[in-house]
């Protein structure tokens, strides 16, 4: 088998936290989203990690349901980044903060 | 974090190709990840994320999760991340990003603070929490289970968790739908002016306020028409 599930949650706990960091600190909507997926990708890597220490399929189930929902909002979001660049010429956070078309 | 979680492990018995495996994994793993947040082009920062997904697909092969491997190579890093690359290229934001330009100056600071308490938390956890210990094979085994994981999870998913599966399928068409909504060109105005100037003064947009037209009415009628490079 492989290293202790121990190193695994370790490891997505520091892949968590950068994402979770990219989010707060960059500004473009695209690296924003990015972040994201970094962070989806943390808990992917634990909810693995706990069905190998559980032995169970229920785990990789959920990632499986996470990796769809992660597509949908990634269509969704980048259309909506779509959407707001043709209005507003940039994508940049700081830019958005009037929610009116 | 030994003393709550060895409860959990399987029997250590990691090898040194195992070892090795975790330990490139995860050096590819936060590089890519450390990639994303300091890239100042956008383009860099995607194939940084194609590095920490691909790194991620190879913990799951140690891992045993085979199917999951494959569908995190073929979803994530060759659809989820060539529609970043396409959005990138189509809106023409390829282009460098002062990092060092901060509007506000508290947030840096802050956001530090909050990912350095946020990781504690989550150590703390690990160390603390015995919560996690709980039965084994609920949702059916994965260890010798007959056709391995991937059989496991294809019974899983077509017997269990059924109906979840039928709603994921509902959602990704209300995804692809609203995609295209959202990212349809705004149709031309229902009350066809007679030319083109006529539109920046009387209708801003169709069903607008009479008497209000917002002043980057006109720009807006021209970026539609643009082209983004």
């Amino acid at each position: 088998m492989s290293v202790p599930g121990a190193w695994y949650l370790s490891l997505a706990a520091v892949l968590f936290t950068i994402g979770a960091l990219g989010l707060l600190v960059r500004r473009n909507v695209l690296v924003m989203f990015m972040c994201i997926e970094l962070m989806l990708n943390a808990a992917n890597l634990t909810l693995v990690t706990y069905s190998r220490m559980l032995n169970d399929i229920g785990g990789q189930a959920l990632v499986f349901f996470v990796l769809v929902v992660a597509a949908a909002e990634v269509v969704v979001g980048l259309g909506l980044v779509v959407a707001i660049f043709r209005r507003r010429r940039n994508a940049t956070a700081d830019d958005l903060h009037i929610l009116k078309g | 974090m030994d003393h709550a979680l060895s409860v959990l492990s399987v029997p250590a018995t990691a090898t040194a190709v195992d070892t090795l495996v975790f330990i490139s994994g995860a050096i590819i793993i936060l590089g890519g990840g450390f990639g994303v947040v300091l890239s100042r082009n956008p383009v860099h920062a995607a194939l940084a994320l194609v590095t920490t997904l691909f790194g991620i697909a190879v913990l799951f092969i140690e891992e045993g999760a085979n199917f999951l491997a494959a569908v995190q190579v073929i979803v994530y890093a060759g659809a989820i991340v060539v529609l970043f690359l396409f959005v990138i290229m189509f809106l023409g934001v390829d282009r460098l990003e002062d990092l060092a330009d901060e509007p506000l100056p508290a947030q840096r600071p802050l956001a530090v603070a909050l990912a350095v308490i946020g990781l504690g938390g989550l150590v703390a956890l690990g160390v603390e929490g015995h919560w996690a210990v709980g039965a084994h094979s609920v949702a059916g085994a994965v260890r010798g289970a007959k056709g391995g994981d991937v059989a496991a999870l294809g019974r899983s998913v077509f017997t269990t968790y059924l109906f979840p599966f039928e709603a994921t399928a509902a959602l990704l068409v209300i995804a692809v739908v609203g995609a295209v909504v959202l990212a349809r060109r705004p149709s031309s105005p229902p009350a066809p002016p007679a030319d083109e100037d006529d539109v920046d003064e009387d209708v801003a947009w169709p069903g607008a306020p009479a008497g209000e037209v917002p002043d980057d009415a006109g720009v807006r009628d021209r970026a539609v028409e643009e082209v983004p490079q």
